[in-house]
């Protein structure tokens, strides 16, 4: 992958980073330049919060080339808590254990690795909070 | 806008078609089409493709295949929209006869699949997904669909059972199709029992890799009489699209985009889903399906499970769907599955399907859609 298309995506990647519109509040993750919901142009950017719950999950058993060395594992998609929803790999997890409603938090972990030099992506996985 | 009819269809038999290229495909199932509407010249035409650049290494597809149909210099366009490209570039080419620009307009769609890996395949297809906030993450396009069964089955019940009857239903259907890629009969427990890929979906759940072309010739309704088959009418045609990532949807147990898409087709003809005989819909993956057949308002949200279970959308149930095997069994060339559901209900319309004719089909509706429910076509055909 070409770095800069990646490096781009740091401020996301590394410290969560959405935007809510500052006209009817409502929260984007990535960052956006108008608003689908009022059609706003101005947004606040702001650090989500790295707690919030699986809306839904899947297993991955067959995966795409680059994460071929990590499957079986689970995703889902959460909702962060006065955030966004994303789709995340939820780590540190029974299969057993995935249910939706699940607390999680956000975790920074390596994503994958890519090419002969191994070059290195990483982000945010969900890990379940236990009590 | 003039009336607009169909009258004629083209498509060769689907599978791992290895000695033959994209052009050899795509030009077969045109010129059946052609030679069914009994016509050599073409005002214009539409080529529906997804990733011809990755799958087949080559682009500028709409140049390459009006040469190669021997239609040289004709206004030709490439069609994208990833899974639901065939149905767009349908819809584009009734558009340009409605709006009297042309009277004969040809609507194709093509992929070439198996010339590359399966992980070269998987990486094209993801593309169809949002990249950089989904595909980066992990999740497959079957992860993505599945994410959409666990949602369901939380909200509304639904069974695994349930979503493994809508491959043996459709898989039963293709195995009288001649042009399917599987013919083979399945059962609940081979589907439940197969090779995991994306709990809860296994292989079975899922439509294959394939290469397919599909085509059809669109004339002025008036026109008709001037050709020597009979013409199915278009009577709706509808299109709309939705967030490209499933996790910006409100509702994940839902496919927006189908409901608004059928919406606008249901208001244009005039009809329900009520006066549908029987559809064609885009059954990617078992869940699809059940989730489509509420979008499109044929069940109530929650009930597309039991309805297949208890063969309300079988060949002889209230609403027969995908009667032609659909996607899981006919095969999916992602850039020609629109089409492919246009021959079916032309045919059937035309009283053509032999073994699995629809008694008494009049009219019939397609849905085809794009990624995870980003993009939704969906049109209606009817008898004139």
């Amino acid at each position: 992958m070409p770095p800069a298309r990646e490096w781009r995506s740091y401020p996301q990647r590394y410290k969560m980073e959405a935007a809510r519109c500052k006209e009817c509040g409502k929260v984007y993750f990535p960052p956006r330049l108008v608003c689908g919901k009022c059609q706003g142009r101005e947004f606040e950017r702001f650090n989500m919060s790295r707690t919030g719950k699986v809306i839904t999950y899947t297993v991955i058993r067959t995966p795409a080339d680059a994460f071929k060395g990590q499957a079986p594992f689970a995703v889902g998609i959460v909702k962060m808590d006065g955030g966004a929803r994303l789709t995340t790999q939820i780590a540190d997890v029974s299969f057993e254990e995935l249910k939706v409603g699940l607390p999680i938090k956000m975790e920074f972990r390596r994503i994958f690795s890519e090419g002969d030099a191994g070059l290195i992506h990483y982000g945010h996985k969900a890990v379940p909070v236990r009590q | 806008m003039r009336d607009v009819a169909v009258i004629g269809v083209g498509m060769q038999k689907w599978g791992e078609l290895w000695e033959k290229s994209i052009r050899d495909i795509f030009v077969e199932s045109a010129l059946l089409a052609m030679d069914d509407a009994g016509v050599d010249r073409l005002d214009s035409m539409y080529v529906g493709s997804m990733s011809p650049g990755i799958f087949a290494a080559q682009e500028h597809l709409e140049s390459v295949m009006a040469d190669y149909l021997g239609q040289q210099y004709i206004p030709a366009t490439r069609v994208e929209s990833a899974c639901a490209s065939a149905g767009l570039a349908f819809r584009l080419a009734w558009m340009e006869v409605a709006s009297g620009i042309s009277d004969i307009v040809l609507a194709g769609g093509v992929e070439k699949m198996t010339d590359v890996s399966g992980g070269e395949a998987t990486y094209a297809l993801a593309t169809a997904a949002d990249m950089k906030w989904e595909a980066m993450n992990g999740v497959t396009f079957p992860g993505l669909y599945a994410m959409m069964a666990v949602a369901h089955m939380h909200k509304y019940g639904t069974t695994r059972e349930q979503l493994a009857s809508v491959a043996v239903k459709n898989h039963y259907n293709g195995s009288m199709n001649p042009r399917a890629q599987f013919r083979s009969r399945i059962t609940v427990a081979d589907v439940i029992n197969s090779v995991k890929v994306a709990d809860p979906l296994n292989i079975l759940d899922c439509s294959p890799i394939t290469d397919g072309a599909a085509a059809a010739v669109l004339v002025p309704a008036d026109q008709v009489k001037n050709y020597k088959k009979a013409g199915v009418k278009i009577i709706g045609s509808g299109h709309a699209t939705d967030t490209i990532a499933l996790h910006d949807r409100e509702d994940i147990a839902a496919i927006r985009a189908a409901q608004i898409a059928a919406d606008q087709a249901y208001k244009m003809a005039g009809k329900g889903p009520r006066d549908i005989d029987f559809a064609e819909v885009h059954d990617c993956f078992t869940i699809a399906e059940i989730v489509v057949s509420e979008a499109l308002g044929f069940f109530e949200p929650g009930q597309g499970g039991p309805a297949v279970e208890s063969g309300e959308t079988a060949r002889d149930g209230r609403i027969p769907i995908n009667v032609s095997g659909g996607l899981k069994s006919k095969g999916h060339p992602v850039g020609a599955t629109g089409l492919a559901q246009i021959v079916e209900l032309v045919e059937q319309l035309r009283g053509e399907s032999g073994q699995r004719q629809v008694k008494n089909a009049r009219v019939g509706l397609a849905q085809n859609m794009g990624g995870s429910g980003g993009s939704c076509v969906v049109h209606i055909l009817e008898v004139m």
